[in-house]
């Protein structure tokens, strides 16, 4: 999801309205916080710095005081909490090494931990919790700086007292406080009178030439417990009593429960329950609860349940593809308006029209969420990338006020926006599960454990698109008319986000991408057709379908107008677009692109786009093998601003441009078929593995701006790219669908 | 009640014996470093070895596996080639969300254990059961032949 910062402000005005229980207030003073905190039972640590401290600053937020953020125990261990879900993007060591780079921490004793819904774990800039459109080094970069050099002065303060010198005769260094005649205290001895010190309000920061961990390449945090087996998820949280529940969901989406014959289930050695609930889009389903997974889902296989799918579409994905190629006719809410009638008489002429599946998420850590819930309160365990709206929908389905719930963030097994569900859809049912189950006699928490094929045929898809658009153009490539026509699901109507993102009947998701960083007169029009398949932002977002339509056509115009690819790019960026320049040409001349002999039968395609603030250039080479398009290479241009990490850039970049590839592979598609999804696990929705991995080489273009998020923005250029190449080996357009059709 | 030898020690099982082994694991024996992916040894998240040998634990049952010797993500690194393997994952800064690696580094080890030099074919072939949804395959390559390197 991209928020403008423009609207960003709105967000928070919007969300309370929408949401009148909501969380309370996105901006707290320290002492409100305090208290919250503590009635909470937030633990701010043996040492908490400043959570004692008598002078109150003036004018810092929740999020700006180092008592939430910074523990620092008598042996030195800096435990820093991260506001937002680590679930692969390396966010936990990204902010702590900015954290760490003003506070001088020793990087070795530095741990990260997540934040819960405490009104301190917001997005500084957003005002609610979320971990999303890339923003957690975007919104959070001067946050996390002025955290670190908060504790530090405090640190300094400490130590000057101590001591009885003027704190500017001090300094500090990897985790110590120096002073003149050899003084030498480690934070942790300091950590107590620290926090006893007032909370400095105005804080210096570093110049950036005296960094010494942001802009270094330096491993993740949690590498170590990620190869052993020891790190713990959602999944992993196991409570005493604790049942697993598996749910029989309805075939269609929204059905309900004709009638179920449960006898067999319950006749399952570990069996507790068999209950109905409330599941989404009003429908019904059936759980099983169990002292385990493996009999929960033997329970499940086992009820003979008679759904109810009157009222409810059955969406059919071939028959919505006719639908929306008629749609993809007819002009709808306008974006963009052009005079487009140059189209006639235009030297040239594209007519293209491109068809997008609908696409899972299908992260590799399975959907759960645990609920301990004893009638008047409730504590949940999950990864989310929203824990205050899913603390707010479990409230609402609990019926208990929305202080009587707490949410214990977990790490998560990827998420890809799987886990920033506004209807918090997993959440809700495991909660109405919890209900069930205690109304049943069932006592201990319940976790609710989604099975693969749960995931698969769940729903919250990446929306299916078709785009079809007119394109008219001279003999030098120049664009005369560029008319255009998008249809898909809209993926914010009818949720919190639809205020502010959804205008003139578009919903800003869906045009992400479009037009951008051309200059080029484009009409555009949207058309947001209503289907009963929930649908969610992917990785990406938009970007995911409108990037592939944009530089398959650019290219085609250079193609057809014989430009060089490169060069009409960067002739229609019009010298104004100088990020996407440096990108592109740094992939270019990584790459040899022009320049380095390919092997008989390959290519190169290229592609460049920005999204979330980062642009990425790629250059790829690939072959035919047997029909097959193949891809072997990927040479990156990043531009990023300044690298925090430039290990974890290129982590982003591999694995966002293997998901990009993965869209491309034919059988990466859900289709439905009379209501119901046809595929149910890895065998049928196909994603890449590793034998399809290119060699990605990723290359970042300097700076020293303020840094841009890298989850999401490796992703859009890949398949573009890749269908850029396949049409210069086949001599034929690109690929005018996702997947490539079989060969 | 079942009795497995897992990572050297014998455990008794008490679950229905058609049980999956990694059920056994996870929620008799809270042993959770082994993952839950799929269910239908289409993913590799639950990776173990049986006698040395990788196995999808979502899909076998404990009774098959009663008296033999099942090792884990937890023991692996107890192996020469188990340790270097996660040395190699750490070194290379493998993982990204993580979730799949327990079953990448026990397939890994697997296929070093069978192959003291794998080549890049050797890899795709040995690796490919085990699916990573964050992307982390070009390390995981480049670190199985570090590991490699490492034990030679």
């Amino acid at each position: 999801m991209h928020f403008d910062p423009a609207v960003a402000a709105d967000l928070q005005r919007v969300l309370s309205h929408r949401l009148p229980s909501a969380l309370p207030g996105p901006v707290l003073e320290r002492r409100t916080f305090l208290k919250l905190a503590g009635a909470a039972g937030f633990a701010l640590g043996v040492y908490p710095l400043a959570s004692g401290a008598a002078d109150e600053p003036a004018g810092l937020k929740a999020f700006q005081q180092p008592a939430a953020f910074v523990r620092i125990a008598p042996d030195g261990t800096t435990t820093l909490t991260v506001n937002r879900l680590e679930f692969g993007q390396g966010t936990h060591t990204g902010l702590a090494l900015v954290l760490a780079e003003e506070l001088d921490a020793d990087w070795s004793k530095v741990r990260t931990v997540h934040g819960d819904a405490n009104p301190a774990y917001a997005d500084p800039l957003f005002g609610m919790h979320i971990t999303g459109g890339s923003n957690a080094i975007h919104n959070s970069y001067v946050q996390y700086r002025e955290l670190g050099a908060r504790t530090r002065a405090m640190l300094l303060a400490a130590a000057a007292q101590k001591w009885g010198v003027d704190a500017a005769t001090l300094r500090t260094q990897n985790g110590f406080v120096l002073g003149a005649g050899n003084k030498r205290a480690g934070y942790g001895e300091l950590a107590e009178a620290a926090m006893q010190q007032p909370v400095p309000v105005q804080v210096a920061l570093k110049d950036p030439k005296q960094f010494r961990l942001i802009g270094k390449s330096t491993r993740r945090l949690d590498a170590t417990a990620k190869s052993t087996g020891q790190q713990s998820y959602g999944i992993d949280v196991r409570l005493p009593g604790m049942q697993t529940a598996v749910i029989a969901h309805p075939p269609v989406f929204g059905a309900k429960v004709k009638s179920v014959d449960d006898a067999a289930a319950k006749n399952i050695r570990g069996v507790k329950a068999v209950v109905r609930v409330p599941v989404d889009r009003g429908g019904e389903g059936v759980a099983v609860i169990a002292d385990g997974y493996w009999p929960a889902r033997q329970g499940r296989d086992a009820l003979k349940v008679e759904w109810d799918t009157s009222g409810v579409e059955r969406a059919d994905s071939t028959q919505l593809l006719a639908r929306y190629r008629e749609l993809a006719r007819q002009p709808g809410n306008k974006r963009f308006d052009a005079d487009v009638s140059k189209l006639e008489g235009a030297p040239h002429r594209i007519s293209a029209e491109f068809a997008f599946p609908y696409l899972a998420h299908a992260p590799m850590e399975p959907l759960n969420c645990t609920v301990a819930f004893d009638g008047q309160k409730a504590e949940l365990w999950m990864g989310t990338q929203m824990p205050g709206l899913d603390a707010m929908a479990a409230s609402k389905a609990l019926g208990v006020a929305p202080t009587a719930v707490k949410v214990n963030t977990q790490m998560a097994g990827g998420g890809f926006g799987r886990r920033a569900i506004p209807t918090s859809d997993y959440v809700v049912e495991a909660c109405n599960v919890a209900k069930a189950a205690r109304a049943a006699g069932v006592t201990g928490p319940v976790r609710t454990l989604w099975s693969r094929e749960d995931d698969i045929k769940g729903g919250y898809y990446r929306p299916m698109h078709v785009h079809r658009a007119e394109i008219g153009f001279d003999d030098q490539g120049n664009i005369l008319a560029w008319d255009h026509v998008i249809v898909g699901q809209s993926i914010l109507k009818g949720s919190p986000f639809e205020d502010f993102m959804v205008k003139d009947g578009i919903d800003a998701t869906a045009v992400e991408g479009m037009k951008e960083p051309y200059e080029i007169p484009m009409r555009l029009t949207v058309h947001h057709p209503q289907v009963n398949v929930p649908v969610l932002w992917w990785r990406s977002v938009g970007s995911t379908h409108t990037a592939y339509v944009m530089e398959t056509l650019i290219d085609e115009v250079a193609r057809t107008s014989r430009q060089d690819p490169v060069a009409l790019r960067l002739k229609l960026f019009g010298g104004k677009q100088p990020r996407h320049e440096a990108a592109l040409k740094l992939a270019v001349a990584q790459s040899g692109y022009g320049k380095k002999p390919l092997p008989a039968g390959h290519a190169l395609g290229v592609a460049v786009h920005e999204s979330f603030h980062t642009v990425v250039a790629y250059v790829v080479e690939a072959s035919m093998d047997k029909g097959v398009p193949k891809l072997h290479s990927v040479t990156a241009g990043v531009h990023c601003n300044l690298a925090v990490n430039p290990l974890s850039v290129e982590a982003q970049i591999q694995g966002a441009a293997l998901m990009g590839l993965s869209t491309c592979l034919p059988g990466n598609a859900i289709t439905l078929k009379d209501g119901v999804v046809e595929q149910n696990n890895f065998g049928e929705y196909r994603v890449a593995r590793l034998p399809d991995m290119p060699k990605v080489a990723v290359h970042i273009v300097p700076s020293a701006d303020a840094p841009t998020g890298l989850g999401e923005p490796g992703l859009p250029p890949l398949a573009p790219a890749f269908a850029n190449a396949i049409a210069r080996l086949t001599g034929k357009p690109a690929p005018r669908e996702l997947p490539f059709p079989q060969a | 009640m079942t009795t497995l030898n897992i990572n050297g020690k014998d455990v008794p099982v008490d679950a229905d014996p058609a049980t999956p082994l990694l059920w056994a694991l996870r929620d008799t024996l809270g042993m959770t470093g082994t993952k839950f992916g799929c269910g239908q040894a289409l993913c590799g998240a639950c990776t173990v070895h049986l006698n040395g040998s990788p196995i999808r634990s979502c899909v076998t049952p404990i009774s098959a596996v009663e008296g033999q010797k099942v090792t884990t993500i937890e023991a692996v690194g107890q192996d020469r080639i188990g340790k270097a393997v996660q040395a190699a994952w750490v070194k290379h800064d493998v993982a990204q969300c993580g979730y799949c690696q327990s079953g990448q580094v026990m397939s890994a080890t697997a296929l070093l254990k069978s192959k003291r030099k794998p080549t890049d074919a050797d890899i795709d072939q040995a690796m490919a059961g085990n699916i990573c949804r964050c992307g982390t395959y070009a390390r995981i390559r480049a670190a199985i032949h570090d590991a490699a390197a490492q034990v030679a």
